[in-house]
């Protein structure tokens, strides 16, 4: 077993449990809003990922993946917290 | 085993270990705004050890501008969403205010409404 196998073994153990912690958040809320950041922390693990794998397996191919992500994931999180009434606790 | 290598196998276990310490951090902490804390280190730090990583391992000019341009990005728009977030979290009372240690904007508020514009 190659360092970067062991590496690979224990980063992917932190993404996801990571992903996992974001995925509950989004689950249990309590607000929207807790909701919106939950779902950005996961597509930063997301991007983290695929860079990790890009490094470990020493290619490029989802490079643009990770530009096109970086670009566009402001829109969801802005769009909910500038339209979001009052008194929504759900 | 390289130099390389070894440095390639640091910066991704330093982006994992930011990405576990987020996950956790938004189970943990109480409201908008900590978590909010808790929530913006993968977001740059993580990236940027991830990107350092793929520089070191695949070094030609192409990925080199392509990984400054997705930071460039990052920087950019990551700062906009947490403010909108935090703001919209102050505004609709998702603080716990007993937190709070000082509390500018309640200041500003109050002295806008007072001036009455």
């Amino acid at each position: 077993m190659t360092f970067l196998e062991i590496v690979s073994i224990i980063a992917g153990v932190m993404f996801g449990i990571g992903a996992i912690a974001a995925v509950y958040r989004i689950i249990r809320g309590p607000s929207i809003l807790d909701r919106a950041l939950a779902t950005d922390v996961l597509l930063a693990i997301a991007i983290c990922a695929l860079g990790a794998e890009m490094a470990i397996n020493k290619h490029i191919d989802t490079l643009v993946v990770m530009l096109v992500l970086a670009m566009f994931a402001v829109v969801g999180s802005i769009s909910i917290a500038r339209f979001m009434a009052k008194q929504d606790a759900s | 085993m390289s130099a390389a290598e070894i440095a390639v196998g640091l910066l991704i276990l330093v982006s994992g270990f930011l990405s576990m310490a987020a996950g956790i951090g938004i189970i943990r902490f109480p409201d908008v705004l900590t978590r909010l804390h808790a929530a913006t280190k993968p977001q740059v730090l993580g990236l940027a050890t991830v990107l350092a990583a793929i520089v070191v391992q695949v070094p030609t000019w192409g990925v080199l501008t392509t990984a400054v341009l997705i930071m460039t990005f990052q920087l950019l728009t990551q700062p906009m969403t947490a403010h909108m977030l935090g703001r919209a979290a102050y505004r609709s009372d998702h603080v716990r205010r007993d937190l709070l240690i000082e509390d500018d904007l309640d200041r500003d508020i109050a002295e806008h409404d007072q001036t009455g514009h």
